[in-house]
């Protein structure tokens, strides 16, 4: 006996109608065809899935509020949302793109966690007051100079409206705060590196 | 007899999407529907 197939057309006129069985059977008769076409084009099983559902969102939200054209095939017509979709995952996955763990690829390779480690911290904190310590040495001229450019940003030409000298003079005092830096650290062999 | 050159036809599983898929997909279809307001279509979920 011939296996009688009930029409794709009859199936969604049953499912508009409130049979919801129809719309089971539509997407057990296509859901290969159709997830298929969706995995060709992605290559991903979840996002394929994804796509899968938010197509038959769509055709039972056209079914269900009557907009369905029953002049086209059912098939196509899921197919050409599915297309849509993948085109939309596209688009989106350009602005945003998504990475997934492999073998080859970790996504660690491109993610860091820049924060310190405790350790590090202890390290920074110390080399800090090393500097404070060192910088309090310096004459008061350099270290007024030093510390308006370094700790509060200040300009050369602010610095010297500030401290009532010429831009030269606060750029020789900087200069030699430095200077005197590099030599306290050299002679006593401080380490200010993290 | 010809021989045939052709290799044989490997056995391709079909593709389906998850269970949890298509259940997600029958259970949304039951709890949704419009509801008609002159010319607007609501649409409302069914807890």
């Amino acid at each position: 006996m011939a296996n009688v197939q009930t029409p794709d057309a009859l199936l969604v006129k049953n499912y508009v109608a409130g049979d919801e069985n129809a719309l089971s059977t539509l997407i057990n008769r296509h859901q290969s065809k159709i997830y298929g076409f969706i995995y060709s084009k992605i290559s991903d099983r979840d996002i394929s899935d994804d796509i899968f559902q938010d197509t038959f969102i769509k055709v039972i939200k056209t079914l269900k509020s009557n907009s369905y054209n029953e002049e086209g095939k059912f098939l196509p017509w899921v197919m050409r949302i599915a297309h849509n979709l993948i085109i939309d995952h596209f688009r989106r996955n350009k602005k945003m793109p998504l990475f997934r763990e492999t073998e080859e690829f970790s996504i660690f390779s491109i993610m860091s966690d820049n924060s310190l480690t405790i350790e590090n911290q202890m390290i920074s904190e110390q080399v800090e007051k090393d500097l404070k310590k060192i910088i309090n040495e310096l004459p008061d001229d350099q270290k007024e100079v030093l510390v308006m450019r370094i700790y509060q940003d200040l300009s050369f030409k602010e610095i010297s409206e500030l401290t009532g000298v010429s831009i030269n003079t606060a750029l020789g005092r900087m200069r030699y705060a430095l200077m005197n830096l590099r030599k306290v650290i050299e002679k006593h062999q401080i380490i200010l590196t993290n | 007899m010809a021989k045939i050159y052709s290799k044989k036809k490997l056995v391709t599983i079909p593709m389906n999407p998850k269970k949890e898929t298509i259940s997600f997909l029958l259970n949304y279809s039951k709890a949704m529907s419009f509801i008609k307001v002159g010319n607007i279509n609501i649409e409302t979920i069914a807890n």
